[in-house]
């Protein structure tokens, strides 16, 4: 096989890769905002999602004589989800029960979220005595469990089947989440909460269960992001900052994706693979590199006043995205 | 048969406050924080097994300096002349005048998140002006690089800031999405001109002019007698700016004419457009205001601060900034209040962590929860919870 394409398949492995997080994290995100809160915690709780997993299935190998793969993976998968559940429930209780300002919130969220994740990650193995920094060999290998024979085939097997399970689950959760909101009944109620909770109120929909529900959801597969991101794409290591901004770039993809999971995907990808376009050309200068980096950015603010210009409705916003529903409230 | 469809009837219900008296505000708030305060040494003591009254005299210790019985200066002149003391100030000048920056936009509900782009992208235009010119004419009228550096960051400051304004006035175009994507442009704009100006690719950006020291901010000469410590001599002029900005803002949103606009778009464009505001109008120009005063807090980062640019020359005081104003009500007095507490409990926490080989991120936990029970308490300000009178 040519150099190239040899680079070109480990390019696209490698954005799919990247991706991953981002598709967890904007469909999550997708599903908050559906409700009318626009959650900018999510990168904290991203975080969370990522350390909490670490924690526990750190605790699991410290603790275990014998430590096996499934067993630390369900434990890790657990106690990921209970973090994010954990910040989840904070913003909708203050936004929602509280109607709590949401971008303060959000913000306060994050700084909390990833002040906790750095925090366990560069100080957990000092509560039990340990030096150096964390390595999860057995939760991480078994994330990392590809399917035996399929990811051996060379060219396909390395596009599409290198990868742990928690890849393809990103994919059918965004599938079910676009399932969800276009064919189903409640997801009919959650965009109408989103849209307008007051007739939605009037309609006999429970604005307040589905805000909660919404968000709590969000959160936890937000979470799963996180998750993905320390024990498979980084192999069970903890790095203060690791995670970087990949929270930020979901809400950005929430926007380019135009609030649909479905695009999500696509755009989870094509971010993932801007994110690190500039390691797999050639003869790029240092500032070229930086430039290259910008571009998910760019673009999302290009498709931002696109359809704030364009103004087709089925394109924008949830109406009442950022705002507090208060039913007494004329 | 069919059942008896019962209605089915909370025992509270909410009632919106239509004001309440400003002891019971500053009450409820009170007990916020000391509930905050409670919560935040319990999970110190967790994580570090400090005694509340040992971590509180470590919190105060990291912002106030420690006491030096055998000092022969007395408890305020130790505390006055210490390095914290000054430090702490600095930081809390920081953390109020980008907080200041981004008042009048959220008085006017225009939500921008994009302070810390704002800042970098001034500091950035500040920084390429001390580097590009320190030579020759320059090295003789030093104080005109640092007005140039000044203008520099004021116009990159508006710039950053009035892009995303020109779209929400014209299209109603998104702001907070987009002033957060206008941040990670400017973060990696950032990252380019750094590695333009570093040929080495060591990515970083040194001091500079380190000898010449064209383009710094001048420091404060204080009488040697004094005993003053080098940080009050680095940031006095710095902390003195941003007092007197926080006294501008202060009049500026509370007597002109330009303040009392932007509150009524704020609480309700439909008014606004009736009494025949130009909302348009009022929304670029608060953010060229805002932007310019972003360009300020650059300006003071890289030329009284620093001397040189990151991508964290902001801090993280763009976030947190918002926190601040929204924490104060939007009033700058009670913003150096709110700024002061979290710079105060950010410190001692850090250094609490530090002290015991944790990292420094406890500060960001404490500053966390601290927020967000004022966040929660907001709620039994503007709420009162009624118990529901049933009938028959």
């Amino acid at each position: 096989m040519p150099a190239i394409v040899t680079k070109i398949i480990a390019f696209l492995a490698a954005a799919v890769v990247q991706g991953i997080p981002l598709i967890y994290g904007s469909t999550g995100e997708i599903i908050t905002e559906k409700s009318g809160h626009l959650n900018l915690g999510i990168p904290g709780i991203m975080y969370m999602g990522g350390i909490s997993g670490i924690i526990g299935g750190y605790l699991y190998e410290h603790f275990s004589p014998a430590p096996i793969g499934i067993v630390a993976v369900l434990i890790s998968l657990v106690s990921s989800l209970l973090g994010s559940a954990l910040l989840a429930l904070i913003y909708s209780f203050l936004t929602v029960t509280l109607r709590a300002n949401q971008n303060v919130t959000g913000l306060s969220l994050t700084i909390f979220g990833v002040g906790v994740g750095n925090f366990f990650g560069g100080s957990l193995l000092k509560f039990f005595g340990e030096s150096g920094s964390i390595y999860l060999a057995t939760t991480s290998a078994a994330y990392r469990t590809t399917i035996p024979f399929l990811s051996k085939i060379p060219v396909v097997g390395t596009l599409f089947f290198s990868y742990g399970f928690l890849a393809y689950l990103a994919v059918v959760i965004a599938l079910l989440a676009s399932r969800f909101l276009n064919k189903t009944r409640a997801g009919l109620s959650l965009r109408a909460v989103g849209e307008s909770p007051a007739t939605a109120d009037a309609a006999g929909v429970n604005v307040t269960a589905y805000k909660y529900l919404a968000t709590l959801i969000g959160g936890m597969i937000a979470g799963l992001g996180g998750l993905y991101f320390v024990m498979d794409a980084t192999g069970g290591g903890w790095t203060n900052g690791g995670f970087g901004d990949k929270g930020w770039l979901a809400i950005a993809i929430v926007i380019f994706a135009l609030w649909k999971p479905k695009n999500s995907i696509f755009c989870s990808f094509i971010f993932g693979g801007l994110y690190i376009l500039c390691v797999y050309i050639p003869g790029l200068s240092a500032p070229m590199k930086e430039v290259i980096k910008m571009m998910p950015y760019v673009v999302t603010v290009a498709v931002l006043i696109f359809i704030s210009i364009r103004n087709k409705r089925e394109n924008l916003p949830p109406a009442s995205l950022g705002v507090s529903y208060f039913r007494e409230e004329r | 048969m069919a059942k008896q469809n019962k209605v089915h009837e909370p025992p509270f219900h909410i009632v919106k406050r239509p004001a309440i008296a400003r002891w019971k505000a500053l009450l409820i708030r009170a007990v916020a924080i000391l509930a905050a305060l409670a919560v935040s040494s319990l999970v110190l003591f967790v994580l570090t097994k400090k005694s509340p009254l040992e971590a509180m005299k470590l919190v105060y210790e990291a912002s106030f300096g420690a006491y030096n019985k055998s000092s022969e200066l007395g408890f305020f002149a130790q505390i006055l002349t210490g390095r914290k003391f000054w430090a702490m100030l600095q930081e809390l000048s920081m953390l109020l005048v980008i907080g200041l920056a981004v008042t009048p936009a959220f008085k006017m509900k225009y939500w921008n998140l994009g302070a810390q782009g704002q800042v970098l992208f001034g500091g950035l235009c500040s920084v390429a002006v001390m580097f590009y010119l320190n030579k020759g004419y320059w090295e003789t009228h030093k104080w005109l690089v640092v007005v140039l550096m000044l203008a520099a960051a004021m116009v990159g400051g508006v710039v950053w800031a009035v892009i995303p304004a020109i779209f929400k006035a014209r299209w109603n175009t998104n702001e907070s999405l987009f002033t957060l994507m206008m941040n990670y442009i400017a973060i990696q704009l950032v990252s380019c001109m750094i590695n333009v100006w570093v040929p080495t690719g060591s990515s970083v950006m040194g001091v500079v002019n380190q000898t010449t020291q064209i383009g710094w901010m001048p420091t404060m000469v204080f009488p040697e007698s004094w005993g003053m410590s080098p940080s009050a001599k680095n940031y006095f002029f710095n902390i003195i700016i941003v007092v007197l900005l926080t006294v501008v803002m202060y009049v500026y949103l509370r007597y002109s004419k330009h303040g009392y606009e932007l509150s009524v778009v704020g609480e309700s464009v439909n008014t606004a457009n009736y009494i025949g505001i130009n909302v348009k109008k009022v929304i670029i120009r608060t953010l060229v205001f805002s932007g310019l005063l972003c360009g300020v807090s650059g300006f003071l980062l890289v030329s009284g601060t620093d001397h040189s640019i990151t991508t964290g020359l902001d801090r993280g005081y763009g976030f947190t900034a918002i926190i601040v104003a929204w924490l104060a009500k939007f009033n700058p007095l009670m913003m150096v209040l709110t700024s002061f507490l979290i710079v105060f409990l950010d410190k001692g926490a850090s250094d609490i962590a530090m002290n015991m080989g944790f990292n420094e991120s406890v500060g960001e936990i404490i500053s966390g929860i601290i927020i967000l029970f004022i966040i929660g308490c907001e709620f039994f300000i503007n709420y009162r919870i009624v118990k529901t009178h049933r009938e028959g």
